[in-house]
């Protein structure tokens, strides 16, 4: 198997994998990571979605071999609960969910977005998370939380 | 033999009747907590962070002390279903009642140990202190109070104005752990040595495994054991990508048999009304005087099947030990689900422990059950090892059940001045419920696959003193002088269906309110006067009033911009909502606005209920423009997220919610509220921007233009 490296959450890491393998599969399986979420396995929902350089990817859709020597943050790279991202601490405040289950991708996209935009409207935000599907209706709560989050960085 | 308690005697709330015992749902613990364990289960409606604020505030502790016990058959209350929105009236008015009644049992043994009356006691925190500061806490005297004694009825809650919490917004308690990504959903659950499963499904409906070569999926690395029950097979591996190769050997080794035949989907009204069905009369209401019928209209609406269509795919985890075997699931009833595997396993319940863990979003009965059967059954391969079995998108969009497609007609009788004078409701329909746990046969789906197979579930209707199933909601609210409701439900089942969201009453309440806007438009009536002439429920009449006032009911007309009303009260017996939706667009309806009212009695989190109302309101207007299940004659086509779109970011409108707050009324569910009033709004609104009338749900481009074309 070759072996294939990249730079996660900041820590260097090698894995031995088919390159063709997706990176979600390689996250969830020997990484033991539980951030990124299957949800369609086709890059369709963004579940999964992780930061591979400063872009928002699916983690499903991309094959192992294209992420070698990359830097690759996922959600559990962004921030914790001792020390948490801007964004984890808006979308506490905004209560910007309901299941949850699509808010580790939806963390991901928006912090590419602020990484690109650090001053986004309404409408950027909206249409950075467009291919992000949320199916309990919390995504005005999410757009407010993303702006809050923004806000906050700007100030300080 | 007793004598029958006095009918005016108070009675328990239903959960807590049906089971009594105080420590099966709160126990003390000497550091410091209170363990809460409710019957009900969060499925990301946030019903957890409410039901512990009902008991932080009943037993005056700190809300942070209030620990939450996940459902399990080992141990919890058995509180059926979370359903139907009613969490909050079940569980929470137990959990009240019975946290009463262990505040009194405390305040008795503080008495007695600190020698003064109860009345002389006050508790703060959990620390209950008296005069001369005597004190002792719910902590001390944990260990010496015992619970497990059954409740009795004379407990009297507090009044609404002396509770600390209920009526703020408290933050939910699951949120902190999903923004950090700690493990919670089940799908993120890692037991040791656990194993991973998949199951094999046919892509035509209901087509039989003629034929399996297991060569292939065999010669795959990891691979632990296929499994093969008469047309249920499956794989499992020591890795999660060994079992999905090792399924795609199996899925190209496995020759199929013919499947049944679908409906025409572009036909679903003339397929509905010619099935056989059974029929009932919902309601009938005669009038009191001889009335002069001018003249008769009629319509037609139909809405679609519609997917649940979670984010996540349906998953559970098996173990068996012996002839015991533990379950975990997001099922929404652990019990009713136990009770489906003892039946298909031929076990005695006993044997089986089923524990709820978080899964995605659940808007009803999804495949939730049907997975956890599966990984039973993969799991009895596994000698002893936890096997994980998950879901594919597609399964998840083809196998789950469905929403029922309903066709709905009303006649109403007018007399000369155009004032209604009968009302006539008939609807065709598949049942709305296939629920685990509730019949002498199981309801799973790899039940019907096995090779002594048990028969496919056919749905059917909860009666109307549950809220009915597709005739929820059909009963007007309105004073008509007289009416019919008649229901026809299906008896055969080409698309599987169960219990969506709102069951019928999204359709119910599309064809009624959308109707009455018929109505009113042909009167030249203000639609909003028009409701609010015809009720007589003064919580009605307060919601459509309080958002036609936030929406500027009616702002003055522009070109391609609409405005609609929809209302409901959901059941009839529980949240009254109003919306007013306002849209634009000419072929492709965009929806910019909706405002909507809301009355839940007593708003215990109000925070909770908006993001509820907001997340439906939102959900609707997704079914309402885009979504519907699709078919062949052989397969279900809407498989991925590219065949089944949903409202995106873009495409969702602002949602504005006004919460009338009526602290001294039963708290309700707010779950299920908005989607039929919101699916009405929106279609009285497009017909208030363009004039067109689409009768048929989603409303389309191509839907627009055959609405067109029907009305030239």
């Amino acid at each position: 198997m070759p072996r294939i490296q990249f730079r996660l959450n900041g820590v260097e890491t090698t894995v031995d994998a088919d390159p063709d393998r997706s990176l979600l599969s390689i996250l969830r399986g020997p990484l033991g990571m539980t951030g990124p979420h299957f949800g369609c396995g086709s890059g369709e929902c963004g579940a999964c979605n992780v930061i591979v350089g400063n872009h928002a990817v699916a983690a499903c859709d991309t094959p192992a071999w294209s992420v070698a020597g990359k830097d690759i943050t996922t959600i559990e790279g962004l921030g914790s609960a001792e020390n948490p991202h801007p964004l984890q601490r808006a979308f506490i405040a905004e209560q910007a969910l309901q299941c949850g289950y699509c808010i580790s991708g939806i963390l991901m996209s928006a912090a590419a977005l602020l990484m690109q935009n650090p001053k986004p409207t309404g409408n950027d935000v909206k249409a950075a998370l467009d291919r992000n599907l949320c199916r309990c209706g919390s995504h005005n709560r999410i757009v407010r939380a993303v702006l809050r989050a923004a806000d906050e960085m700007a100030s300080s | 033999m007793t004598n029958p308690a006095p009918s005016s005697a108070p009675a328990l709330p239903v959960s807590l009747a049906a089971n009594p015992v105080l420590s099966s749902w709160i126990r003390f613990s000497s550091d410091g907590h209170v363990t809460l364990s409710p019957g009900k289960v969060e499925i990301g409606q946030g019903i957890v962070t409410t039901l512990a604020q009902i008991a932080a505030d009943e037993l005056d502790v700190d809300f942070g002390r209030v620990q939450m016990v996940r459902a399990s058959t080992a141990a919890s209350p058995n509180e059926g279903v979370t359903s139907g929105s009613l969490s909050v009236q079940q569980s929470g008015r137990a959990i009240r009642q019975a946290c009463a009644e262990i505040r009194q049992i405390f305040l008795t043994a503080a008495s007695d140990q600190l020698g003064v009356g109860i009345d002389a006691l006050e508790i703060k925190d959990g620390t209950i202190s008296g005069p001369g500061n005597i004190s002792t806490s719910y902590w001390e005297l944990a260990d010496k109070v015992s619970l497990d004694r059954k409740a009795t009825p004379g407990a009297v809650p507090k009044q609404s104005a002396k509770r600390a919490l209920a009526g703020s917004s408290v933050q939910r308690l699951d949120i902190p752990d999903k923004v950090f990504a700690q493990p919670r959903f089940i799908h993120d659950q890692a037991l040791p040595g656990m194993l991973h499963g998949r199951v094999l499904r046919p892509e035509l409906s209901g087509a039989k495994l003629a034929d399996l070569s297991e060569d292939g999926a065999r010669a795959v690395a990891g691979l632990v054991a296929i499994v093969r029950d008469g047309n249920f097979s499956g794989v499992i591996s020591e890795t999660e990508a060994g079992a999905e190769a090792a399924l795609n050997m199996l899925r190209k080794g496995a020759t199929w048999s013919p499947g049944e035949t679908l409906p025409d989907e572009n036909r679903l009204a003339e397929f509905l009304k010619a099935q056989p069905v059974e029929s009932s009369v919902v309601d009938k209401k005669a009038t009191a005087g001889a009335v002069e019928k001018k003249r008769t209209i009629r319509r037609q609406y139909t809405r679609p099947y519609i997917a649940h269509a979670s984010i996540a795919p349906s998953c559970a985890t098996a173990q068996w030990n012996g002839d015991r075997v533990h379950v975990w699931t997001h099922s929404q009833g652990v019990y009713l689900l136990r009770a489906d595997l003892a039946l298909v396993l031929k076990l005695p319940a006993e044997n089986i422990t089923v524990e709820h863990m978080e899964g995605a979003g659940c808007y009803g009965h999804n495949a939730a059950d049907d997975v956890a059967l599966d990984a039973v059954l993969l799991a009895k391969a596994a000698g002893g090892r936890p096997v994980r079995v998950l879901w594919s998108r597609a399964d998840e969009m083809s196998h789950a059940p469905f929403g029922a497609a309903m066709a709905i007609e009303i006649e109403a009788d007018l007399d000369a001045q155009g004032e209604i004078v009968d009302w006539r409701h008939s609807i065709w329909s598949n049942g709305h419920a296939a629920r685990p746990g509730r019949a002498a046969q199981p309801a799973l789906l790899a039940g019907t696959e096995l090779a002594t197979p048990f028969p496919r579930m056919i749905s059917t209707n909860p009666p109307q003193a549950n809220g009915g199933g597709g005739d929820r909601n059909s009963i007007p609210l309105y004073d008509f002088p007289s009416w019919q409701i008649d229901s026809h439900r299906l008896t055969t089942m080409p698309v599987r269906t169960s219990a969506l969201r709102t069951l019928g009453a999204q359709g119910n309440v599309f064809a009624i309110e959308s109707f009455l806007d018929e109505i009113a438009a042909e009167r030249g009536e203000d639609p909003v006067a028009f409701r609010l002439r015809h009720l007589r429920d003064e919580r009605a009449k307060d919601v459509i009033r309080a958002a036609a006032k936030r929406a500027n009911w009616k702002p003055e007309k522009r070109a391609g911009t609409g405005y609609g009303i929809g209302f409901a009260r959901y059941k009839n017996t529980g949240a009254y909502c109003a919306v007013i939706a306002e849209v634009e667009g000419a072929e492709d309806i965009r929806v910019k606005r909706l405002t909507l009212a809301v009355d839940v009695g007593e708003a215990i989190n109000p925070d909770g209920v908006i993001n509820q109302i907001e997340g439906g309101a939102i959900q609707a207007t997704s079914w309402v423009l885009k979504e519907r299940v699709r078919f062949d004659d052989k397969r279900i086509t809407s498989t991925s997220w590219t065949d089944y779109p949903i409202l995106r970011f873009s495409e969702v409108p602002e949602v504005v919610v006004e919460l009338i707050q009526r602290p001294d009324s039963d708290p309700v569910g707010a779950g299920e509220a908005a989607h039929g009033p919101v699916t009405a709004a929106i279609a009285n609104a497009v017909f208030d921007a363009l004039e067109i009338r689409v009768r048929d749900l989603p409303i389309t481009r191509e839907r627009l233009i055959a609405a067109m074309e029907l009305g030239a």
